[in-house]
């Protein structure tokens, strides 16, 4: 287990290196001046461009370039964000709380659903439930988030007035960002609760409630599928009958044998589902106004806020490489077969 | 794994593409009639060609119109318009007739999801059975460079490359080929890995068979299969991806037949008015509908494919 932790370890390096270095070629497709803005950290810079083109070498050979602006990374300047009006890193710190809430309040519900209807399905293949959540886990996959969204928010915004738009009401937010509200997570749910100030908590939640059912549909469809096809085959194995030719109970022989087999793939996805959560929320948190990393980014791109779209890759990157990792070594724990290849 | 050896002997059942006989064909088109939901999927992408195809016949573009692509639209005046004789599936805000970009939205669905595919698949099949093939540092440097690219998240890639590439359809296209390629030549390489050891490139190889000979004949014959049933869920996926870039204002320029386009244009008007929320229905509702059943329809062909190509699988999915 360890040499194969190590294993993954080393690659680690290169792969970080590597996505630096594509960022960085993707980049110079750019001219200096829209580079300009990668080393600044006060737009008032900005009005001496070519100062800025002459320190940072801007026209310098590729691998000079390369290096000072991975310097400037490292030591965490990362250019100022005109979209958010401050440096983007200041900006991933601010939007990424609220990002990071509303991926962990999807996947609680995608994981129990998802396995819970999946094993379902399987057990109950070819029955009405069967059919049923095969419908849902087919369309579910096929719906197109920001339509659904765009759905929900017609239903329940602009017909009930149940969940509004955006991260707080007005009260709410003028309380919270007053010095008497005190930051402990970032989580806004978590925060009011930490605070004593429940209006705040049902405030925050109620923001949260669109946003959630839009991004778990497609996830909870994608682990119905997985779990049922994944359950299917393990209750056709000869263990599972030799279970029941035992006459164990049937759901001693589901819950005990088959599902911790089945669940293997499940698992092991599921760290991949959380930073693809974080990433898909792209879409979910324009269409509902939802102050995050997503929306940032995407208006960042929109208004080519360059080193906020540098800075958006190189997070998510980074995010995504500790999920592969953190899948690999979680695949390696549950199934020993792994590690020794 | 023990699932890649079981998938070996599976795949014999498989006729090599050019001995494929006729019965062959009809034997592919029965099974995939047979099921209902197959049957269900191969309709809707039949009737979607035939709406690619008739374009020009069911939403004719107006009398010296210049780009069949761009929407027609009557003057610019900002609120979308109920659906009329004039306009069957209603205007959006500027007055865009949705009935003609849901048809020629069509068109564009299938050139993004074909190039897309078809580059993407062309790139990760040389890659991947190059890599998988002649192994070694080849073999580990391609392996690196996919992971760097497994390394964001599909659609933050897609909306970094069109951002700094610019706006437009080809970018989008060049962004979706960037992020879909590694997909195809993992999964290549690794049934080409599985593949290779086996007797019968063995005996190729003894016969003294080239190198290229015996990859073209021999070992993408009875590796392909997979990475197909994968493309052609993919052709769904591709769409969506895109339309969520059209959706995201990083598409295709504005009026241009787009889906993805179309339904953001509802975006301003998705709550109605007061008293009357669902007044602007139609803005949203034909183009996700749209969207949703060409996704749906690529979903079930999968499905579909999957099932008859790997009968052990029938019906898991």
């Amino acid at each position: 287990m360890t040499a194969y932790i190590a294993r993954r370890l080393v690659l680690l390096p290169i792969v970080a290196f590597g996505v630096t270095l594509l960022i960085f070629i993707l980049l110079q497709l750019l001219s200096p001046a829209m580079r300009a803005a990668l080393f600044v950290t006060d737009p008032r810079q900005l009005q001496a461009l070519h100062e800025i083109i002459k320190t940072y070498q801007l026209d310098a050979p590729f691998h000079i370039q390369y290096w000072n602006w991975m310097k400037a990374v490292l030591t965490g300047n990362w250019g100022w964000s005109e979209t958010a009006r401050m440096p983007v890193l200041q900006a991933i710190k601010a939007f990424f709380p609220n990002t990071f809430e509303l991926a962990l309040f999807s996947f609680i519900p995608i994981l129990l659903v998802g396995i819970w209807l999946g094993t379902l399905s399987a057990v109950h293949r070819d029955r009405i439930i069967d059919h049923v959540s095969r419908f849902f886990g087919i369309s579910g996959y096929s719906l197109p988030t920001f339509i659904w969204g765009l759905f929900l928010l017609m239903l329940f915004y602009g017909h009930f007035r149940w969940f509004p738009p955006g991260r707080l009401s007005l009260e709410a937010s003028l309380y919270v960002n007053s010095p008497e509200f005190r930051r402990f997570t970032g989580l806004l749910t978590v925060d009011a609760l930490l605070n004593g100030q429940f209006w705040i908590f049902v405030d925050a939640l109620r923001h949260l409630v669109l946003p959630v059912l839009t991004l778990t549909v497609h996830d909870t469809a994608l682990l119905v599928r997985i779990t049922r096809s994944s359950m299917l085959e393990v209750l056709r194995q000869d263990y599972v009958r030799t279970a029941r030719s035992k006459g164990l109970a049937e759901p001693v022989v589901i819950n005990k044998h088959a599902r911790k087999n089945a669940l293997i793939p499940v698992i092991t996805l599921s760290s991949l589902l959380f930073v693809g959560l974080l990433g898909g929320v792209v879409i979910t948190e324009t269409v509902f106004e939802y102050p995050g990393i997503g929306r940032w980014g995407a208006a960042a791109a929109l208004h080519l806020d360059i080193p906020a779209v540098a800075g958006f890759a190189l997070f998510f990157a980074t995010l995504t490489v500790l999920g592969n990792l953190v899948a690999d070594i979680l695949y390696a724990y549950v199934d020993p077969r792994i590690r020794l290849r | 794994m023990a699932k890649v050896a079981e998938k070996v002997p599976k795949k014999a059942v498989v006729v090599e593409p050019e001995r494929v006989p006729i019965s062959g064909v009809v034997w592919f088109v029965r099974r995939l009639t047979r099921n209902r939901l197959s049957l269900a999927g191969t309709v809707i992408i039949l009737l979607f060609i035939l709406v690619a195809i008739l374009a020009p016949v069911l939403a004719p573009p107006p009398e010296g119109w210049r780009d069949p692509y761009m929407i027609p639209h009557e003057g610019y005046a900002p609120d979308p318009l109920p659906p009329s004789q004039a306009h069957p599936f209603g205007t959006t805000e500027q007055q865009f007739d949705i009935y003609y970009g849901v048809i020629w939205g069509t068109r564009t669905a299938f050139k993004v999801g074909i190039v897309v595919v078809g580059v993407s698949l062309l790139i990760g099949i040389v890659l991947g059975a190059l890599a998988g093939y002649y192994g070694g540092r080849l073999d580990e440097a391609l392996m690196r460079l996919v992971d760097i690219f497994y390394a964001f998240p599909s659609l933050v890639l897609a909306v970094v490359v069109v951002a700094i590439l610019g706006q437009g359809l080809e970018k989008v296209m060049i962004a979706l080929i960037l992020v879909w390629w590694p997909t195809y030549s993992r999964l290549l390489r690794g049934e080409v890995l599985s593949v290779k050891e086996r007797d019968f490139v063995e005996a190729a190889r003894a016969l003294g068979e080239s190198d290229w000979r015996i990859i073209l004949r021999h070992i993408l014959p009875n590796t392909i299969y997979p990475v197909l049933v994968v493309a052609s869920l993919d052709m769904g996926a591709v769409v969506l991806v895109a339309a969520a870039l059209s959706f995201l204002g990083l598409g295709a320029p504005t009026g241009y037949a787009d889906w993805g386009q179309l339904a953001s244009f509802s975006r301003q008007y998705i709550i109605g008015v007061a008293g009357d929320p669902f007044q602007y229905w139609y803005t949203l509702f034909f183009p996700g509908l749209a969207i949703f059943l060409f996704v749906l329809g690529w979903n079930l062909l999968g499905d579909a494919f999957r099932d008859i190509l790997d009968p052990r699988l029938r019906g898991t999915m």
